[in-house]
């Protein structure tokens, strides 16, 4: 029996490494942008190009800002997630339109609905950059100080809202 | 008939192949960009690096790296500037730190481990071949029966 001890622990090892592994989702890359402050950007809005939003605009709120584009599949996936929580009132979302088109952006949001208070146009995707975006939708969560507290990669699901963006939102409102 | 098989032939010569346009013209840019590009991953295709992708992400991180380039912004400069950005995923060679240590270590571990096993196997069976003791008549036996082998075959 001993002689089958040790390739039995070494299976079960790599067994637990391996059932690890695929509970993890490759494509999400733990941004090292949690917990440093949101990099600036002043960038024209949607609806009219002379006014401008800032992240220094929001001082002093805890917001979500979303990454999106009308060409993007998963925003579609989560915009009735969007909506419900901008109903909801707890916390504001601002947009970003992603390397869009404007006309497009704007017939997307009247077709589908309009979560954001503001929308940034980010043509470029130069602010994009500087937020370390790599396939939208992609959402931050930035506090009263102005530090990104965590980064959802991908769609918000139900789940991810009321586990994780709803508790950190009401932690950080409470500060 | 033969007119319309030459022009048919012909054809061809008239789609003018519309070639890369590189975006930068200055080859040293061109050639550091490269020699750094090979050295990032591409976030979006995550096994290409940022030279191969054609990801739109992967275009603005080459346009990106270039602007940095022609500011005269060192090979470290630029590599830092992703890495503040995307973490140390951007690279394929990643920093040795505590969260690492296993990357890097772990193989040699695993030859460190292998390596004993097959050591203390050898020895364990050199051992049982030197414990089996034989008297001489079973000696003898084994001898004439080998004998009788060789000459059957």
């Amino acid at each position: 029996m001993n002689r089958f001890i040790l390739p039995l622990t070494i299976f079960a090892v790599m067994v637990g490494f391996l059932a690890v592994g695929l509970t993890l989702n490759p494509r999400e890359i733990p941004s090292p942008l949690v917990g440093k402050a949101a990099p600036q950007f002043s960038l024209p809005q949607l609806d009219d190009q002379d006014k401008v939003f800032s992240p220094g605009d929001m001082k002093g709120r805890v917001w979500l800002l979303n990454f999106w584009a009308s060409w993007c599949s998963g925003c579609k996936t989560e915009h009735p997630i969007l909506m419900d929580l901008a109903k909801s009132g707890t916390v504001p979302i601002y947009g970003m339109d992603y390397k869009d088109q404007k006309e497009e952006a704007l017939a997307w949001l009247s077709r589908w609905g309009n979560p954001y208070p503001i929308v940034a146009v980010d043509a470029s995707g130069r602010v994009g950059i500087d937020y370390g975006v790599y396939g939208v939708p992609e959402t931050y969560v930035i506090d009263k100080q102005g530090v990104i507290r965590y980064k959802q990669i991908g769609p918000l699901d139900d789940e991810t809202v009321a586990k994780k963006i709803l508790p950190l939102v009401k932690e950080l409102q409470a500060k | 008939m033969r007119w319309l098989a030459l022009m048919l032939l012909l054809m061809p010569a008239l789609s003018l192949a519309g070639e890369a346009r590189p975006l930068a013209d200055d080859p040293v840019v061109e050639a550091r960009l490269k020699h750094l590009a090979v050295e990032l991953r591409c976030l979006v295709c995550q096994n290409q690096t940022l030279a191969d992708s054609n990801a739109p992400l992967a275009e603005d991180l080459r346009r990106e790296v270039r602007e940095m380039i022609a500011k005269n912004m060192s090979d470290k400069e630029i590599i830092d500037f992703l890495v503040e950005r995307y973490g140390d995923f951007v690279l394929y060679r990643p920093p040795l730190k505590a969260t690492t240590t296993l990357l890097w270590v772990g193989p040699f571990v695993l030859l460190l481990g292998g390596a004993i096993a097959l050591v203390t196997a050898l020895k364990r069976r050199g051992r049982k071949v030197a414990d089996a003791a034989i008297t001489d008549e079973e000696h003898r036996r084994v001898e004439q029966l080998l004998s009788q082998g060789v000459k059957r075959s």
